[in-house]
């Protein structure tokens, strides 16, 4: 690929992660709390893929990509049921709003 | 300009503007819909970095599984007449400064440092390669993660399911 260097992949991460910082700090929807942190997964799984790539170290990347979406899954699924679980209990999933463990 | 560069300067431009969006909007909805952009740019930028399969997994994973998940999620916490004003945000101007620093500090680094780069052929298809791996030099990983994933399935099952009394 002449012309698109490693650099600029590593580039488009730092911004995807810069976003999805920004998105941890200032939500308090603790959905939109959870969709920042899908955005900073994914600029790391940009990081893996684009150094497999460019660093000729095979499938290592890849597949720690992989795992990285596979864990991503997960996550999502028990962050969801626990939101659920705290809407069920304060009506709202405003994190500043649930500051008690024992409802 | 050549064809890859045009390429990956549109995916990064929509890839960055969705991403943007989930970041800024102020609607819950408008964010989630934009997280699929932002996935299924990822998912084009895996696919020019030559890893076909894990776009496709990107896309099977992530859009057709996490994101309408989150959806169905942020349909259920929200009572659909109150949902313009449902994603609050505090701290922008503070955010922003310490975003900015960061985000700076890291792109200084990652345009000046020197990457070991090697001769990276054209790509071939991958999925071959990474089912070998899997079943050979993965192979622990691999069935940890599908305990994991099984783990993960049932507690979310527990933790959501309503208390029944008696």
């Amino acid at each position: 690929m002449e012309g698109v260097s490693v650099n600029h992949f590593v580039v488009l991460s730092i911004l995807l992660f810069a976003a999805g910082m920004f998105c941890v700090i200032t939500r308090r929807n603790a959905l939109g709390i959870l969709m920042g942190i899908e955005l900073i997964l994914n600029s790391a799984n940009i990081n893996y893929v684009a150094f497999a790539r460019y660093g000729g170290s095979g499938y290592d990347g890849q597949i720690f990509a992989i795992f990285v979406i596979m864990l991503a899954a997960a996550e999502a699924a028990i962050g969801l049921a626990i939101v659920l679980g705290i809407y069920q209990t304060f009506e709202t999933i405003d994190v500043d709003a649930t500051d008690r463990l024992r409802g | 300009m050549p064809i890859t560069e045009a390429v990956f300067y549109l995916l990064a431009t929509f890839t960055v503007a969705c991403a943007l969006g989930v970041a800024l909007s102020n609607n819950i909805m408008y964010s989630a819909f934009a997280l699929m952009g932002t996935l299924m740019g990822v998912a084009g930028t895996f696919v020019m970095l030559g890893a076909d399969f894990l776009g496709v997994v990107q896309l099977l994973v992530y859009v057709g599984g996490i994101l309408v998940l989150t959806i169905f999620a942020v349909m259920l916490t929200h009572r659909i007449a109150d949902v313009n004003v449902s994603n609050r945000a505090v701290g922008r101007p503070l955010a922003v400064l310490l975003v900015g620093a960061v985000g700076w500090w890291m792109i200084k680094v990652g345009t000046t440092a020197s990457w070991v780069v090697k001769e990276s052929g054209t790509p071939a298809p991958t999925t071959y390669g990474i089912g070998t791996a899997f079943l050979t030099d993965y192979v622990l990983p691999y069935e940890i993660a599908s305990l994991v994933l099984l783990v993960a399935l049932i507690g979310a099952v527990v933790v959501s399911r309503k208390e029944i009394q008696g």
